[in-house]
């Protein structure tokens, strides 16, 4: 199953509702009026992507309307998915971590899917044939170091760890000195869940953030932020205060294959300017694509 | 800035318009519902259950006389405050206890929103009510979830009843209940892998553990985090199961928790228990007026109401309103007064109570907190005389005093003018005090 399908078949859901949802309303109205934006502004709005962007995608495709002198109520549909699109940009953002060596810092709140996302990323670079080793900094949570240890031998990578409860910064370290000795490409480091309005947490975040940049000056950096695809406006403010820790380069966002719509990425790319730039549709290993906004908007719609 | 803020801002200047046109429009109402539904959509609170509540709401409000009121814009947040409580159910709801022991629970919910801490935490909680707690690790999917629960039930002493290497949780389960029947435990608590509420397969698996273990209750877990999917997930267990009630986790964080709302219109189920942190004792039975606050964003006053009134003693609070009336006021007073404000709970969060803080703000208080510690070393460091008469404080006093607790001499010197001010301040509200109600739990301390 290729990219477009998979995510077609992840977003199925999402797009039915929307899809359906809309052209119920265009079905219903004779012209394109006020009451008809404000339907659509609602249906926006319960995919997630938040009052503010989906008052912007209204106010953008109304704008069209004027100019192309729209009067056919079935013409908006496209009108909005240009809007989109032009928010979401057409590039495809991918990791970016050419040359070696490559340090990605993984951060989140508590349950969004870090540990499985890392599993996941480590598969699908391997499968690139990159050397990739990880690091268990995930020292606080109950069996976290056990859970990136099974995914460690899934995938068959190195793991760096050390005791529960000990200071994660010195993992960190500790697989930095390894990664270079083994002359790894990609390393990849697992971080404690934190709410994002945990002081200290966020501190012992930046200190981890500050010891990559210190020992590994010269490596490209990725900082991924996890997000659940079921989260709602709470997460612009994740990316927001996370980014406010350690410059936040990419999302990945998981569990796209429930019914959660994911639109809070929409938000986050209108008000942040933060790509999405992996997805998780599903609980297999290879369950992880790149994300392509165009495809995205795409699938969403078609 | 607060929604709630927002909120009231924006429905004052909705009123504002029209307080001078004598007659309100069909019109302005609806502007005015328009920023209520907003606001409620920002909290997250699932987009049907807020048409439905926006309903409600208009017709109360346009039977009312709100703007007869002095603050019409509060009058219609009070409308929305108490609607919200309403739908939310008025009284804490309590778990139930079956009259056959083992009583049975069982845990269910997405990936990731919390069950295993919150497995945890309950057998936590209600072993401090006198039950014999079983945690059940019949999680089997994913990597060291098994391994987590132990974990979890080695450091509160619970034990934990797993099966290592079999993958089937009916039989792990069953044999869960007859362990406990054997070792005597009252309550066993099952934690079950989290899935997709639209994975039939799994979904099929809960129900056959249903069937298999007859469960007192089943436990919905959700993050407060949720967006306008909250009432999928729950309609969907709940249709497929039956769910008994709803844990909310997560709660520490900043967000509205809309969630709350939604999951509670679409099941009709009580929500139960919040989870607000790390900690394994972080849990606490759900207050819906509390939720109500927090969904508008009014921060959660009657806890620290609730909190206030544990911290101060009555009759140390009287002795200081004399005290302040006749100007007597001291550094010793000053401490006593720190040390009450510290009873209450880390002041991050006292004041995260507050209507109006912000994430923002509080960040740049916790540095105060430090602060506070030096204010408490600098008057420690003073002799019984200095504290009742700072005004014997001179030069090579002040030196003492910086080196004894470890400050500056800048650092003494502030906190000096610092509590001349505020004595000033407290003299100027005790006389507002007379006219009014006592100014008390009003002080601001120079921190």
């Amino acid at each position: 199953m290729g990219f477009f399908d998979k995510l077609k078949d992840g977003l199925s859901k999402t797009r039915k509702s929307i899809t359906e949802k809309i052209d119920q309303v265009l079905v219903s109205f004779g012209k394109v009026d006020d009451d008809l934006f404000d339907e659509l502004e609602e249906i926006l709005v319960t995919a997630d992507l938040g009052v503010d962007t989906a008052v912007r995608i209204i106010e953008d495709t109304k704008k069209m309307v004027r100019e192309r002198k729209i009067t056919d109520p079935s013409k908006v549909k496209e009108l909005i998915k240009e809007a989109l699109v032009e928010i979401m940009g057409e590039e495809t953002e991918k990791l970016e971590i050419e040359p070696s060596p490559a340090v990605i810092m993984v951060i989140g709140v508590n349950g969004v899917g870090k540990t499985t996302s890392i599993g996941k990323i480590a598969n699908m670079l391997k499968n690139d044939g990159k050397k990739v080793m990880l690091a268990a900094a995930d020292t606080f949570r109950a069996a976290a170091i056990d859970q990136l240890e099974i995914w460690s031998k899934r995938v068959g990578v190195d793991l760096i760890k050390q005791d529960e409860g000990s200071d994660p910064a010195a993992v960190i370290y500790d697989a930095i000195q390894a990664a270079r000795a083994r002359k790894a490409d990609v390393l990849i480091c697992d971080t404690a869940g934190r709410l994002h309005t945990k002081k200290n947490l966020m501190e012992e975040l930046r200190k981890v953030s500050r010891i990559i940049d210190r020992e590994m000056p010269n490596a490209k950096r990725e900082n991924l932020l996890v997000l659940d695809a079921t989260t709602g406006q709470n997460a612009v403010t994740q990316a927001k205060t996370f980014s406010e820790v350690s410059e936040v380069t990419g999302i990945v966002l998981t569990k796209l294959d429930g019914t959660a719509k994911g639109g809070i990425v929409i938000a986050i790319k209108s008000e942040l300017n933060v790509p999405v730039k992996l997805i998780g549709v599903g609980e297999q290993l290879d369950d992880l694509q790149p994300f392509d906004a165009k495809d995205f908007v795409e699938a969403l719609f078609s | 800035m607060s929604i709630f803020e927002g909120l009231s801002g924006k429905l004052q200047n909705t009123i504002n318009k029209f307080r001078g046109k004598g007659r309100v429009t069909e019109k302005d109402v609806k502007e005015m519902m328009r920023e209520i539904k907003l606001a409620l959509l920002e909290a997250d609170v699932n987009f049907k259950v807020v048409k439905d509540f926006i309903n409600k709401i208009s017709q109360r409000a346009v039977g009312q006389d709100v703007l007869e009121s002095l603050t019409p814009g509060q009058q219609v947040i009070k409308i929305v405050h108490e609607e919200l409580i309403d739908l939310m159910g008025r009284v804490p709801a309590k778990v139930t206890f079956s009259s056959k022991p083992p009583t049975v629970y069982m845990m269910v919910g997405l990936q990731g929103s919390g069950k295993t801490t919150t497995s945890g935490k309950l057998a936590n909680l209600l072993r401090k009510q006198g039950k014999s707690p079983l945690l059940v690790a019949c999680d089997v999917y994913r990597p060291a979830a098994v391994k987590q629960l132990q974990v979890v039930g080695n450091q509160l002493n619970v034990p934990v009843f797993a099966l290592e290497g079999n993958t089937d949780p009916i039989h792990i389960a069953k044999k869960a209940i007859e362990h406990a029947a054997s070792k005597l435990h009252d309550l066993v608590i099952i934690d079950t892998a989290g899935r997709l509420h639209i994975n039939e397969e799994l979904m099929d698996e809960l129900e056959n553990i249903k069937n298999a273990v007859r469960p007192q209750e089943i436990l919905l877990v959700i993050d407060s985090m949720t967006g306008q999917d909250a009432v999928n997930v729950a309609d969907s267990f709940n249709q497929k199961l039956g769910v008994d009630g709803l844990i909310l986790t997560k709660l520490d964080g900043d967000t509205r928790g809309g969630a709350a709302l939604s999951v509670k219109a679409v099941t009709g189920k009580p929500i139960k228990f919040a989870a607000t942190g790390e900690k394994l004792s972080d849990i606490e039975p759900f207050f819906p007026d509390r939720m109500a606050s927090r969904i508008l964003g009014m921060g959660d006053v009657l806890s620290l109401i609730e909190k206030a009134q544990e911290a101060f003693d009555e009759k140390k609070a009287l002795e200081l309103e004399k005290k302040l009336r006749t100007q007597q006021f001291t550094f010793d007073d000053f401490l006593d007064q720190m040390q009450q404000v510290k009873k209450m709970g880390p002041l991050n969060q006292v004041l995260g109570m507050i209507p109006g803080m912000n994430a923002k703000a509080l960040s740049n208080i916790e540095v105060d907190e430090k602060k506070l510690g030096h204010v408490e070393a600098i008057i420690k460091s003073m002799t019984a005389k200095e504290r009742n008469d700072p005004g014997i404080i001179n030069g090579s006093r002040r030196k003492r005093i910086a080196a004894g607790s470890g400050t500056t001499i800048q650092e003494v010197n502030s906190l000096l003018k610092q509590f001349e001010e505020m004595k000033k301040m407290m003299k100027m509200m005790s006389n507002m005090g007379k006219r009014g109600g006592k100014g008390l739990g009003k002080f601001r301390m120079p921190f």
